[in-house]
């Protein structure tokens, strides 16, 4: 995450990696608010969070190192992110196959069992070009 | 005074623009918009603080998805009289094409606009219209006003 400069732009920094999960974080910076009434940060905050939280898990997965594109991403909105607040996003790739790997993901301030979003995403695995996700690994290592 | 409340003082419709520039995420994005009569198409500059991939280089995913939810709330700010900002309920993705490091443009279509819920979709394009980067669908929860 080091390497990927709108991830250092949210202030984003991976907390701790496992076999096929990563969780990072934000801390809460009012830079990030997209409601200035309330204090709360955007969902453009959340969906980044969880975006490249999920490209770490898979990278984390994979025996080797591969390249990869998003195909899609979900993102459902549980309840608004407390103003002041860090946020966690866990993410975890559960399936691998050989073209497309999938990662659910929980955003959350002090438990996951209390999510502010949720999110299902997949991976296009072996895409052209290279990719920032293997620097990200090398960070978390 | 809330936000939407100030900047609906005046006679006409809101101001988007002075919209945006309350909003400290989209000026972190360096995102403008342009209304040319009901038509409203935003506009995310390159910014070198959106990439993603340095090598490539693209955007990151995430903006690009930060700049059509944002696109998305304004398209139903000015088509309402709401008091405060819809909220995200859920919402979808596509990534079609990687964003490369150039202007990119959005523009919302509200697919149904309900009494508390809408459902709206966003495509972003860079050189080509014909040529998304991107799309975004999803559901925005309305606060009714007084009179609704």
């Amino acid at each position: 995450m080091a390497h990927v400069p709108h991830a250092q732009q949210l202030g984003m920094q991976v907390v701790q990696v496992r076999r096929d999960a990563c969780t990072a974080k934000i801390p809460y910076d009012v830079k990030l608010v997209g409601d200035p009434d309330t204090g709360v940060v955007h969902g453009g905050v959340i969906t980044s969070l969880l975006d490249n939280t999920s490209g770490v898990a898979v990278t984390c997965a994979l025996d080797e190192f591969r390249t990869m594109a998003t195909l899609d991403l979900r993102i459902d909105y549980m309840h608004p992110a407390t103003p002041g607040a860090d946020i966690f996003g866990y993410c975890h790739c559960f399936k691998v196959t050989r073209n497309v790997a999938f990662v659910r993901g929980t955003a959350y301030h002090d438990s996951p069992d209390n999510p502010i979003a949720t999110s299902m995403a997949s991976f296009m695995l072996g895409t052209k070009g290279s990719s920032v996700h293997r620097y990200s690994q090398e960070t978390a290592k | 005074m809330t936000l939407l409340n100030s900047l609906m003082n005046s006679e006409g419709p809101i101001n988007l623009h002075n919209l945006l520039a309350k909003i400290p995420y989209a000026q972190m994005l360096g995102m403008d918009v342009h209304r040319m009569g009901l038509e409203i198409t935003t506009v995310l500059p390159f910014r070198q603080t959106n990439v993603g991939n340095p090598t490539l280089p693209a955007l990151h995913g995430g903006a690009v998805a930060g700049f059509l939810e944002m696109t998305a709330i304004i398209e139903l700010l000015a088509r309402t009289d709401n008091k405060v900002l819809p909220k995200p309920i859920d919402i979808s993705i596509d990534y079609l094409r990687s964003g490369k490091p150039m202007e990119t443009y959005a523009r919302a279509t509200v697919t149904k606009h309900g009494r508390r819920v809408s459902n709206v979709q966003v495509l972003a394009w860079q050189s080509d219209p014909e040529h998304p980067i991107a799309r975004l669908h999803g559901h925005f929860f309305l606060k009714p006003t007084e009179t609704s």
